[in-house]
């Protein structure tokens, strides 16, 4: 598995985990049909963390942060994201959903528009945030992501690390508590994945809630402060990072550690 | 082995392609004659054109154009000595406005000449986003400008004439004083924006119908006002009772003025102001004008149902899927011409005795119903196409069903079926001339009318030949359209 390695000394000063709950998972199941893919999650996040979340593939992490914004619907136990619980009242889904970012392996650009209205839809129809003011505030993450001058392109012609930056600043616009990642630098080539690696770390340097399924094992350990091991639909190990990759406990993990370093 | 290793040492200069793969004589060879069989099928096509023409245009290229029947047309062509050589073009000079305008009375045909150049004012906007709104605003008032020439004379007519006169003169003028790029400056700095020209296509769907069958104009008005009193109601009940229930109620509103007010309401205004044009009937319609206006009005209406359809198809309520695939699959698979028989027949006897609802009408609802079946099929193709990525990330920006539909999904989903989209619409328009099965007078249906005519009795290709033209005309216009669509909507590369 590669490993990217930033060369970056970083920044933890505002890195602080507090004592407020952000997500609350109890007893969590979910099946596809008849197939038992989560099986007993209970996972509390803290306001503040960030958390990668590894395992070996078809092990439900994607199932799982993606039961966060439910955009999959769980069965059984629940979810409270932000103090709001996720049931098929649709307004809090909704409400859910605007207060955390996800970003996904593909991008999930929408094609048809421009880099710049990309990142000002969803503020505009749904925080009904005047079109100036969401300008400006995409113009804002689109510097900070570094890639202010692709504004008016569309993403079809921008490259892959390129996509994924504006598909960050894109969440970002809507100012969320939570960022959610699944895989978001696997369908990359090595030198953009160190450029999507280095603003998620800009990210948790500022102190965002993110949770992170990637096999980026170098940013779990130098920005991470929890890892959490899935296999079988079930969190087999969770520890902080050190701990983790020096003295994993159970066999799997272990395992699974040999395999990818 | 040989060593392999290799460093260039001067990087290598841009240089000319070669001679032969250039110019004139490159593209015919490219293109033309690049091997054997390419050269043959060349050959024989061009064998084949020239064939085709040398039948042609001897035919057409006939001195007719005068006669006042076939045997005049005869008499002529036998001075020529090409007895039966050469086109009979009278009964195109003589018959031509009867294919454009069926029987519609002759002093009244500047309604829908106007109503037909309208018809592009006010498709300019939906179609084209790059037109500035002076120029679409200018067009209308050269369209009414023109149109005013056409209505008799009168004090009244004088006026009108001056007053657009002098505005077309102005807006000319500020078009061609400022450029667009100023203009973009001046409203930057604050100037008067024109009103958005899609207020007068809104105004155009309620004139159109007006001008073409005439009338009190307040019933138009009032059916306007239906809009405007369901807007009114739902604005006004919206922070009371929430959306839905006020939409509902809304809806409900508009329902009762059209259904109970109308009439007092028209019965009163044309006590106070009886303005109006001249009524005419749908029987007297006819020819290009039946079919456009068929053609157009339900070529505008199925798309938005077909759309409708397409996602009730994909919904997850049980009944709208169901009502949504059997309205489908039942109108998909009855011919057109069945529909038009019961449009014609039986909704007569399903309808309470003494309403009297409109042949034309009829027909473009069953049209309509009939091409939104398969609008429904190509955008729902349109729909499979995109991944499920799309919903997925305007789901998880939070934008609820209806928002994502119309700004991430339906876009998308459109682009990709413009092709199909516009075959629809062009064998729908292609189907008007269906009507004549059920005794409408289509320009088919005329062209029997005046073969039946002693003067013209014989005579076949001119009459088609000149009836496929026009109809060509519109179908190439929407095609070309679509491939204009498709590039302007690419945006996959610089
Ligand atoms: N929509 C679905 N319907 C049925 N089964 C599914 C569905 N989505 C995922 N699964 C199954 O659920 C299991 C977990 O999938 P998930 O995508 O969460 O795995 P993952 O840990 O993210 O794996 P990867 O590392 O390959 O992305 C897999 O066995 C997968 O086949
Ligand atoms: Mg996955």
């Amino acid at each position: 598995m590669a490993q990217t390695q930033t060369d970056r000394e970083i920044d933890r000063s505002h890195m602080h985990v507090s004592d407020q709950v952000a997500i609350e998972i109890t007893d969590m199941n979910k099946w596809f049909g008849s197939f038992h893919v989560l099986r007993d999650i209970n996972l509390t996040v803290y306001e503040g963390e960030r958390i990668v979340i590894c395992g070996p593939s078809g092990s439900g992490k994607s199932t799982l942060i993606r039961c966060i914004n439910r955009l999959e619907e769980h069965q059984t136990g629940s979810i409270v994201v932000d103090g709001i619980e996720l049931t098929s009242d649709l307004k809090n889904v909704d409400k859910v959903r605007s207060e955390v970012g996800m970003v996904f392996q593909h991008f999930n650009l929408f094609p048809h528009l421009t880099v710049l209205e990309n990142l000002t839809l969803a503020p505009i129809w749904v925080r009904k945030v005047p079109r100036k003011e969401a300008e400006e505030t995409a113009m804002h993450f689109l510097e900070k992501v570094k890639i202010p001058e692709q504004a008016r392109k569309f993403p079809g012609q921008l490259s892959g690390g390129q996509q994924q930056r504006v598909a960050i600043a894109r969440s970002l616009c809507m100012k969320p508590r939570i960022m959610l990642f699944d895989e978001p630098t696997s369908a990359l080539d090595p030198e953009m994945i160190k450029e999507v690696l280095d603003t998620m770390i800009e990210l948790a340097e500022e102190g965002m809630t993110m949770l992170c399924v990637t096999h980026e094992m170098g940013f779990a350990e130098k920005v991470a402060n929890r890892v959490i091991f899935m296999d079988a639909g079930q969190i087999v190990e969770q520890n902080e990072p050190t701990e983790f990759f020096n003295n994993p406990q159970s066999e799997r993990t272990k395992l699974f550690l040999s395999q990818i370093l | 082995m040989e060593n392999t290793s290799f460093v260039r040492t001067e990087m290598l200069p841009e240089t000319e392609p070669p001679r032969s793969t250039t110019g004139v004589l490159g593209w015919i060879r490219d293109n033309l004659f690049n091997g054997v069989l390419n050269s043959i099928l060349t050959i024989l096509s061009l064998a084949f054109i020239y064939y085709l023409l040398s039948m042609l245009l001897p035919w057409s290229i006939s001195p007719t154009w005068g006669a006042k029947s076939l045997n005049e047309c005869r008499e002529i062509l036998g001075a020529t000595g090409r007895e039966h050589g050469g086109a009979c073009w009278g009964v195109i000079n003589e018959r031509w406005s009867q294919i454009l305008y069926g029987f519609y009375p002759e002093e009244l045909r500047w309604r829908p000449t106007l109503t037909f150049f309208l018809l592009f004012v006010a498709m300019i906007p939906i179609l084209f986003n790059m037109i500035s709104r002076r120029m679409n605003w200018l067009l209308l008032v050269l369209v009414l400008f023109g149109a005013s020439f056409a209505v008799e004379n009168s004090a009244l007519m004088v006026v009108v004439k001056i007053v657009l006169g002098l505005s077309l003169a102005y807006l000319a003028y500020t078009v061609v004083k400022t450029d667009r790029d100023d203009r973009a400056e001046q409203i930057k700095e604050g100037a008067k924006r024109l009103p958005n020209p899609l207020y007068f296509t809104a105004i155009y769907v309620f004139l159109m119908p007006w001008l073409l069958w005439g009338g009190s104009i307040w019933s138009p008005v009032a059916a306007a006002l239906g809009f405007l009193v369901g807007w009114l109601a739902f604005r006004l009940l919206a922070p009371i009772a929430g959306n839905l229930a006020s939409l509902i109620l809304a809806v409900i509103a508009a329902g009762v003025w059209w259904l109970l007010l109308i009439g007092p309401f028209t019965g009163l205004m044309n006590g106070l102001a009886p303005i109006g044009l001249i009524p005419v009937e749908s029987r007297l319609f006819g020819g290009m004008l039946l079919s456009l206006t068929i053609g157009v009005v339900a070529i505008a209406a199925s798309l938005p149902l077909g759309i409708v359809l397409a996602l009730g198809r994909k919904s997850d309520l049980l009944i709208v899927k169901w009502l949504s695939v059997g309205f489908i699959e039942f109108i998909r698979g009855v011919p057109l011409i069945t529909l038009l028989f019961v449009a014609s027949m039986l909704l007569n006897i399903f309808m309470p005795p003494g309403t009297d609802f409109d042949i034309i009408l009829r027909v473009i609802i069953m049209a309509t119903l009939f091409a939104s079946a398969y609008m429904a099929e190509v955008v729902r193709g349109g729909l499979a196409a995109l991944p499920t990525g799309q919903y997925e990330a305007a789901d998880a920006l939070g934008l609820d069903y209806w928002k994502a539909q119309r700004l991430v999904i339906m876009p998308q989903a459109l682009k990709i079926s413009i092709p199909g989209i516009v075959s629809t619409f062009i064998g729908l328009f292609k189907d008007t001339t269906l009507v004549s099965i059920i005794g409408l007078l289509d320009p088919i249906g005329l062209s029997s009318t005046i073969r039946a005519d002693l003067a013209w009795n014989g005579i076949v290709w001119e009459l088609y030949g000149f009836i496929a033209l026009l109809f060509f005309i519109f179908t190439f216009l929407m095609s070309r359209y679509s491939m204009y669509l498709e590039r302007r909507l690419r945006t996959d590369h610089s």
